[in-house]
């Protein structure tokens, strides 16, 4: 592989047809120039911000307790669809989402600076498995990412963690310290026997998945207690415009509820942090983004996603010193990243995440999708149903997570499928030159010349090694 | 279909697989097991709650399920331990004498990470190693090598393997969703383009085997097909998620010629942290779609089903008091099931450490008394007939302390 291809298809997204021109003078400087202000979607596409489509769900909640009740007082209503209307307020955002997500893969400048905003959103994952943010996934990349991923990484890690998907996606929303006024007033009432006897507490999810996902790492030295605490830092954590208990703020936006906050001074991984109610969890998200483990952490998941399965330490070493160097300044942990050797190994270690396969392949074609469905339909037949990773770990980036035999059959059927929706009179050996440039083999020049059809060329380009890996 | 065709010249040209494929009848004769991974820590002391602990009702407290008689109370077991009441296909197994139920069981693993608790699970050791390959696939690699033509005698129920099966051993995967046939043109001619590497080689070979044994089993009639696998609804759509699918498509795959003996197939939903509900609710319809896949996986085994053991495990347990949001967060001790017509059950094997504050693991998490590891030796010398000292070494190493239970199999 030479230099030129690596950075396109490798820490880019792959080539469209004159990519492998544009960064041919300098590549170093062309991935740099991407590290460098907000990352827009690319494409025309508006969405909807999270709070709009929390208004729309609120509004469909509501609908659905009157259908319930006419349901309830006329036997003959069809209550299935009541219990749809949730769904069905959301599938429409989450279509939009994905179906922009993959127009801004394809058309991007910056495909590098996309690439990243990927893995950020990877490693921030939330899933649309969990019905109650499955219109949302798409918010937190696009909302809480976008504008972070040249930034610091305490302002990303904080707009992360207090981006209305995250917290509803690990249940910090309504952890309640035990302590705090509603548990408070809860208890009287309970007392006076007024309300029912109902456990207030806290709730470990968010703060557990800081450290162990989005921070020090599993390994990166805090205890239970640690969790419980940090768990209680954050509570008062939540979203704008509920009922009762959890009114006020605006709806569905960050809201810091005083009286879910359990209060008083903490401490956590040793230090004592004194109560200033939201700034209590700001200020450990602070000490947090700086923490060496954290710095390491990140290099690791970086040079993983860029070199190879296996980390090279000493890439490792080098992303991780920039990070602490800067304070966690991202350009500058991209750039020790761009200056890492193992990077360029000529040898690609990476077999592409069917996301690498349908983005790169996208690319190749130049052909950005125009329905939903077609982008949901092949990351469902490929096994990475966008914003689906089923858990707050992320999509695996390890080849031993993708490469069952099985994996591979529904890679074959879908290179066929797209090979036979290519436009007649597309030449195989132009889009392997252009997809591919000086990486592509004799023998598989070999292979699409003696193909029995133009179309069967472009499904051996496609599941050819070279194109499988990155 | 003429995948079986196709698979002796695919073989041909992919370097040195050209043997043909002895077939025999998958009917009779060696053990079968199926290993049910339940991602995301089950709550042990809801699907099987300990009703005559004293302790039990006041720590899980709205998700306490009343003892058996009450109204949507547990199942009966033996009278401190019950079932939850979406698992009907368990409690006949139990009554069967064909299921035992174990509590207070955890992997070696004492932390609260799911994924670090999943490592340890497959990968038989006693911490999370990235880089290590599964126990189950270890254990395939002490048996005798299977005929040349068709090496594999392991299957998972999904796109990719898991962790479990990871390892030397070669491994089938073969998911729920059905695809249409891939021109058989195009995959000889993948196959020549692959012989010059190794990696991609051997997946497209194993990938060929896969298919075949698909359709010899009939699949494409039996499952749904892509079309009818809306593309719409991510939880609720895919095939692969649903563990009924993966249950039918397991017992089909073992039951065709030449099939394999061991399937691994997962179900996912478990990490209740909030609204986990008791009798019903959320958690209790996940526990109804595993219990109906263990009766499919049966129902579909047949006339194997007295030669199988079927392992239903998951990375920990859950805090032993209900949290803030009415749903529990990540504990340590938790429950297994061992059931089949090759198990000696109508037990519940429990140590009980009780659920008392000075008995709770750091004050919060049921405390475990037996480790998974001697459930997974004795199925796998007792069942699997799998040599005592490659259990204690290669497999399952440094696990001197998880010694073989007796009597789990029948003789």
């Amino acid at each position: 592989m030479l230099q030129t291809e690596i950075a396109v298809l490798r820490f880019g997204l792959g080539a469209r047809p004159g990519d492998l021109t544009a960064a041919t003078g300098d590549p170093r400087s062309w991935l740099r120039a991407q590290t460098q202000g907000e990352v827009q979607l690319a494409g025309m596409t508006s969405l909807a911000p999270s709070e709009q489509i929390f208004a729309e769900v609120l509004a469909a909640r509501e609908e659905r307790r009157d259908l319930k009740r006419e349901a309830a007082a006329q036997p003959d209503t069809d209550s299935k669809a009541a219990l749809n209307v949730l769904r069905e307020a959301y599938l429409p955002h989450y279509r939009a989402q994905v179906l922009a997500r993959a127009q801004s893969a394809t058309l991007t400048n910056r495909p590098f600076a996309e690439h990243l905003t990927h893995f950020w959103a990877n490693h921030f994952a939330i899933s649309a498995d969990k019905g109650a943010i499955f219109g949302l996934a798409g918010t937190l990349e696009n909302e809480a990412v976008r504008p972070h991923v040249n930034g610091r990484f305490v302002d990303l890690l904080t707009a992360v963690e207090q981006h209305p998907a995250m917290l509803a996606f690990l249940d910090n929303q309504y952890s309640v310290g035990t302590d705090s006024a509603a548990a408070q007033r809860a208890e009287r009432r309970i007392a006076l026997g007024n309300s029912p006897k109902r456990q207030f507490g806290i709730n470990e999810n968010l703060a557990r998945e800081i450290l162990e996902l989005h921070t020090l790492g599993v390994d990166g030295g805090y205890t239970q207690q640690d969790v419980t605490s940090f768990a209680q830092i954050i509570t008062g954590w939540s979203i704008g415009g509920g009922k009762g208990r959890l009114a006020g703020g605006q709806t569905g936006r960050f809201f810091f509820r005083d009286n879910l906050h359990e209060p008083g001074a903490k401490t956590f991984l040793g230090k004592r942090y004194p109560d200033e109610g939201k700034a209590q969890g700001e200020a450990v998200l602070k000490d947090l983004a700086r923490h060496p483990s954290t710095a390491r952490f990140i290099a690791t998941k970086l040079v993983r996603r860029f070199v190879a399965d296996e980390p090279p330490p000493a890439a490792v070493e080098r992303v991780a010193r920039a990070f602490v160097n800067s304070d966690g300044y991202l350009p500058h942990v991209y750039s020790a990243l761009i200056d890492a050797p193992e990077a360029w190994d000529t040898t690609p270690r990476k077999f592409k995440t069917p996301e690498d396969f349908v983005f790169s392949t996208l690319r190749a074609f130049d052909t950005p999708p125009t329905k939903p469905a077609e982008v949901i339909r092949s990351f469902e037949l490929l096994g990475q149903r966008q914003y689906t990773p089923g858990s707050p770990a992320g999509w695996p980036d390890i080849a031993k997570a993708w490469d069952g035999s099985d994996a591979l059959m529904h890679r074959v059927l879908w290179a066929s499928l797209v090979a036979e929706r290519v436009e007649q009179g597309v030449n195989p050996l132009d889009i392997a030159a252009s997809s591919l440039g000086g990486y592509v083999r004799p023998d598989t020049l070999t292979a699409l010349r003696r193909a029995a059809s133009g179309t069967q060329a472009l499904a051996l380009l496609l599941m050819s090694p070279e194109f499988q890996r990155r | 279909m003429h995948r079986r065709r196709f698979l002796l010249s695919a073989g041909a040209v992919a370097a040195g697989a050209a043997l043909p494929r002895v077939l025999f009848a998958n009917t009779g004769g060696t053990a079968r097991l199926v290993v049910v991974i339940l991602r995301g820590a089950l709550d042990g002391l809801a699907a099987v709650p300990p009703y005559g602990d004293r302790d039990y009702a006041d720590l899980h407290r709205e998700l306490a399920l009343a003892a058996p008689g009450a109204a949507d109370g547990a199942l009966a077991l033996d009278g401190t331990f019950g079932l939850h009441p979406s698992l009907n296909f368990l409690h006949e197994r139990y009554h069967a004498g064909e299921l035992v139920v174990f509590h207070a069981v955890a992997s070696p693993y004492r932390d609260r990470s799911h994924f670090d608790g999943q490592n340890v699970l497959e990968n038989g050791l006693t911490q999370p190693i990235a880089t290590a390959d599964g126990w189950l696939n270890r254990a395939l690699a002490s048996l005798s090598q299977r005929h040349a033509g068709q090496p594999e005698r392991a299957v998972s129920i999904s796109q990719n393997v898991p962790l479990i099966l990871r390892g030397d051993a070669p491994v089938l995967s073969k998911s729920p969703m059905a695809t249409p046939d891939v021109d058989e043109d195009l995959l000889a001619r993948l196959a020549d383009l692959y012989s010059k590497d190794d990696w991609f080689s051997a997946r497209l070979s194993e990938a060929v085997q896969g298919e075949t044994l698909a359709d010899d089993s009939h699949r494409m009639a039996a499952l749904p097909a892509m079309s009818d696998v809306t593309a719409t609804q991510p939880g609720k759509s895919a095939a692969a998620d649903r563990p009924g699918s993966a249950a039918r498509l397991a017992a089909l795959l073992m039951r065709s010629d030449g099939g394999p003996e061991v399937a691994v197939f997962e179900a996912t939903g478990w990490d209740t942290h909030a609204n986990q509900g008791g009798s019903k609710g959320a958690l209790a319809q996940r526990l109804a779609g595993l219990d109906n896949a263990l009766r499919m996986l049966a129902d579909g085994l047949g006339p194997l089903w007295p030669q199988t053991a079927v392992l239903v495990v998951t990375e920990f347990g859950r805090t032993a008091a209900v949290n803030g949001t009415r749903g529990t967060d990540h504990g340590t001790g938790g429950c297994a099931f061992l059931a089949g017509g090759a198990v000696h059950g109508g037990r519940v094997i429990a140590d009980w450490p009780g659920l008392g504050h000075n008995a709770l693991l750091d004050n919060r998490d049921l405390r475990p008394t037996l480790d998974l590891r001697s459930v997974f030796k004795t199925v796998l010398g007792d069942h699997m007939r799998i040599d005592a000292g490659a259990l204690a070494t290669r497999v399952f190493p440094n696990s001197n302390g998880a010694r073989p239970l007796q009597g789990l199999i029948r003789a």
